[in-house]
């Protein structure tokens, strides 16, 4: 090692950290949290962006470091050390990010599994995705059907998702949560809303011509106005087919 | 008997016919016209005919007899009418063959690039050039699709028109420039690196590089086709692709040709690293070119014929009812997914590892150092191919795939980040303590490392199922894929070209054109795809032709960094063309590089080598006293000595 190596590549490691990092926190890159998943989720997300971070601070280091000083003149016909290979620093490189990895797989498949986890007190929503609409029917309330999503706040949700036509998939950036929903089979998404307010469903399978503007209004309620909404859609429905 | 057996493969030519006949009857683009349109004949009437033997109503239906006479049988026509099959033809059927004088070897004109050319080098030229003009549609392409998502809301384009841009777009750069611009480079310089006179079946080499015009054109073409082109993505996902426009047959049928080129210079590779190494040469002494290239074909030869197969479903589907993916009559719709990314992963390494190699090489040369760690350089390539095998559900999380499959496919994907690493860390270390001499090559060598390294963070991130299910389809994976594809492969083809544009051409590339090509390339591309990530995280889906005004700001920035990313690429041409036509004579080892295509000649001579050579050691001894990769036969002895004598 050259005099001085490590101090330098230690800062110029730490200068490139430092404007990841800026890029990491002044651009603004997940949206609002509304749903309890999105938490887990947002979590291992900025775990892994650190570790990215660190990674990728090093490698522009020994980059920059190396071809900063080791550049010879244009005239210069000599070669470097024959440097063969080094052991222990293979196993180092091998190791350390094997260490990472398990460390990611092992937090991922936790918010996994924690984000899978349903609850017995769950609200049903059976989501129907065609060319190119969707919509929402509440088996627990006479099975009214809607062409907005309307969910309660703190109540998990179970979305169960059936397509018509083609693949179209389920997202809601608020909620993190995303789902294909597939014709000829029915699969399943759970969601815990936290925050009241309005958000957009959007498609992310590409569906055909109308596939940019397949797209749902999602709206959390507060309990109380949520069973009142659901009850009297109930009773329309109820009227409706009695009518 | 023996007289017999002699005569057949080389009886006495024909005696000389008059000049008209053999510019109608011989191989040639003649010839390749009329039975262009002799096979279309002959498919129509297969058609037409079985249909109203079987009282099929209407006997004329255009969609089936345009796929089977227009995009199966009149490419074959064209294919034997250029002289293809010439020679099979003969030999099967008994007639003599032409003797082997070699004329269809080599490149004596312009001209000897438009025939069925069995020279590696040729045929290589005839790839990267191929490669390149589809490279430049499909950037056409990118650029229309850009000025259309400059503003929110619907400008210029319709939505099939969109569709169809994309689709084309990114088959175009995958089916027709990346993985066959590496098979190019490989085919000029794998016989030259390991010290063979010519790939094991030249025959079968010309046959699979006429294969691509015939892809790339089908593909092309698809835009013209009532209804619009194929609109379903690259990914070509059932039931769209069955139910969407006739377009998307000319993509299930481009993809054919496309495979059936690579899967058969895939075996060529396999035959020629296996059997057909100079005397000395152990896999052990193999350059890391070669060894990228043995696993790619590997991995093509394994993975290839499951794409194919996706494909043939859709168009049956289609065409002939059948119910591979129709749910009503319980088809299996995920069924696709499985079958087209079992190849399609795979198909990710099969366009990195080549880049891999080439790095290798140019970091290694440009550093003036051996590579760091070889053999584990080898060995996380073997790695990666078997790895590549067992990840590919990761492209499937949010698919609704069985849900168990979602955690070991994540570790399995995690863990190709280990032999990767190790990679980028060896490269690394060969550059260090080196003597950097940063010519074109190794820019754009060093710019593949820094890229593929956000490429691959990137793919850590959505290898990890939560973050996944939240960026999974958004310009989060737009952007991925391109660091991958355009800061690993792309980077790495034109590192692989300026580094051997002195060997393939024999002239010298301007050094300052090359600089500034690379460097408006570099900035182009960061600015175009850096802000995808940005909006993808918030939410901006991917395949959308119109978008939420909240990305209106990034999505102007990238459209205008993408022209100038296009800009950029028109110094590579006029670089690239004035160069050869008439740049510097160059010598034989610019690069003082110890690799065998160097010790040669540029352009090297007919058969390559004027005297076989011996390996004596490895391929990187760059640094080490008095080694030697290879010794030629005079010089064989002498070195001997040498090396005995201290």
């Amino acid at each position: 090692m050259r005099k001085g190596a490590i101090v330098r590549l230690v800062v110029i490691a730490l200068l490139a950290a430092a404007a990841a990092t800026a890029v990491a926190i002044f651009v603004p890159w997940l949206p609002p949290v509304r749903s309890k998943e999105a938490e887990r989720i947002d979590f291992v997300f900025w775990v892994v962006v650190g570790i990215c971070i660190a990674v990728f601070a090093v490698v522009a280091a020994v980059t920059i470091y190396s071809v900063m000083t080791f550049r010879a003149r244009p005239d210069d016909d000599a070669d470097g050390p024959p440097i063969h290979g080094h052991t222990g620093l293979e196993i180092t490189w091998t190791a350390i990010p094997a260490v990472l990895v398990t460390i990611i797989a092992v937090l991922s498949a936790v918010a996994l599994a924690e984000n899978g986890d349903l609850k017995s007190n769950r609200l049903q929503v059976d989501v129907t995705a065609r060319q190119f609409a969707w919509s929402f029917k509440y088996p627990q309330y006479g099975n009214f059907e809607t062409t907005e999503l309307r969910l309660e706040e703190g109540r998990q949700v179970e979305l169960n998702l059936r397509a018509l036509d083609v693949i179209h998939s389920f997202w809601v950036p608020e909620f993190r949560q995303k789902q294909d929903a597939v014709p000829g089979i029915t699969t399943h998404l759970p969601i815990t809303p936290t925050k009241v307010g309005t958000d957009t469903l959007i498609c992310t399978e590409l569906c055909g011509l109308g596939h940019a503007l397949m797209r749902a209004k999602v709206i959390v309620m507060r309990p109380a106005d949520f069973q009142q909404w659901a009850r009297a859609q109930q009773q329309k429905g109820a009227q409706a087919s009695a009518g | 008997m023996t007289e017999v057996l002699d005569q057949t493969p080389h009886a006495p030519p024909a005696p000389p016919r008059s000049r008209w006949h053999r510019l109608i009857l011989g191989p040639g683009f003649i010839r390749a016209a009329w039975m262009t349109a002799l096979f279309f004949g002959i498919g129509f009437g297969l058609v037409v005919g079985l249909r109203s033997l079987a009282g099929y109503d209407p006997a004329l239906d255009w969609l089936i007899i345009v796929t089977v006479a227009g995009l199966i049988t009149a490419p074959l026509g064209f294919l034997a009418g250029l002289g293809a099959f010439d020679y099979w033809v003969y030999y099967a059927l008994g007639y003599p063959t032409r003797d082997e004088d070699h004329s269809g070897h080599g490149a004596r004109s312009w001209k000897d690039y438009f025939r069925v050319n069995t020279d590696h080098k040729v045929i290589g030229v005839q790839y990267v050039v191929t490669t390149i003009v589809f490279f430049l549609a499909g950037g056409l392409m990118a650029m229309i699709f850009r000025a259309e998502l400059a503003k929110p809301g619907m400008q210029f384009l319709d939505n099939q028109e969109y569709n169809g841009l994309i689709s084309v777009h990114a088959a175009l750069m995958i089916f027709l420039f990346v993985i066959p611009a590496f098979a190019g480079l490989a085919n000029y310089v794998i016989p030259l690196m390991i010290g063979a006179p010519d790939m094991a079946f030249p025959r079968l080499n010309a046959l699979s590089f006429w294969l691509l015009p015939i892809a790339g054109i089908i593909m092309l073409s698809s835009v013209a086709v009532p209804g619009g082109a194929f609109g379903a993505g690259w990914t070509g996902y059932a039931p769209l692709s069955v139910v969407g426009t006739n377009g998307n047959v000319w993509f299930n049928m481009g993809v054919q040709w496309a495979g059936a080129s690579s899967i058969m210079t895939a075996l060529n590779f396999l035959v020629t690293i296996i059997t057909m190494r100079a005397p000395g040469m152990t896999f052990w002494r193999m350059p890391l070119l070669v060894w990228a290239n043995f696993t790619t074909s590997l991995l093509v030869v394994l993975a290839t014929p499951f794409v194919a197969g996706s494909q043939f479903f859709v168009m049956f589907d289609r065409l002939m009812h059948t119910n591979f993916f129709n749910f009503h009559e319980g088809g299996y719709v995920l069924g696709y997914q499985h079958i087209f990314w079992f190849y399609s992963h795979p198909a990710v390494y099969i366009m990195m590892l080549p880049g891999f190699g080439i790095a290798s090489e140019v970091i290694s040369v440009f550093s003036r150092k051996p590579i760091f760690g070889y053999r584990l350089m080898a060995l996380s390539l073997c790695a990666i191919l078997v790895l590549g095998f067992s990840v590919w559900a990761h492209h499937m999380f949010v698919s609704g795939m069985a849900s168990w499959l979602r955690v070991p496919m994540m570790v399995t994907t995690l863990l190709i980040a280990v032999p990767t690493g190790i990679k980028v860390f060896s490269w690394l270390a060969t550059t260090w303590e080196g003597r950097i001499h940063l010519e074109t090559p190794m820019l754009w060598a060093l710019g593949f490392v820094s890229m593929f390294v956000i490429g691959g963070l990137s793919g850590i991130m959505l290898g990890a199922v939560p973050i996944d299910i939240h960026v999974s389809d958004t310009y989060f994976v737009v952007a991925h894929i391109h660091y991958v594809l355009l800061g690993g492969s792309l980077f790495t083809i034109f590192a692989g070209i300026y580094y051997w544009l002195p060997k393939m051409t024999g002239r010298m590339y301007n050094e300052r054109l090359g600089k500034l090509h690379f460097w408006l390339t570099f900035i182009g591309f960061n600015l175009t795809f850096f802000p995808m990530h940005i909006i993808g995280v918030q939410g901006m889906p991917r395949r959308v032709s119109d978008y939420s005004p909240q990305f209106s700001t990034w999505n102007m920035i990238i459209s205008i960094s993408s022209f100038f990313l296009g800009v950029s690429f028109v110094v590579f041409l006029y670089n690239a063309i004035t160069s050869w036509i008439r740049g510097p004579i160059a010598e034989a080892n610019p690069w003082h590089a110890m690799t065998l295509e160097w010790q040669v000649s540029s352009p090297p001579p007919i058969f390559n080598f004027d005297e076989i050579p011996q390996i004596v050691g490895g391929p990187y001894e760059y640094g080490v006293p008095g080694a030697r990769h290879a010794v030629f036969n005079g010089a064989r002895e002498e070195s001997l000595e040498e090396a005995r004598s201290p």
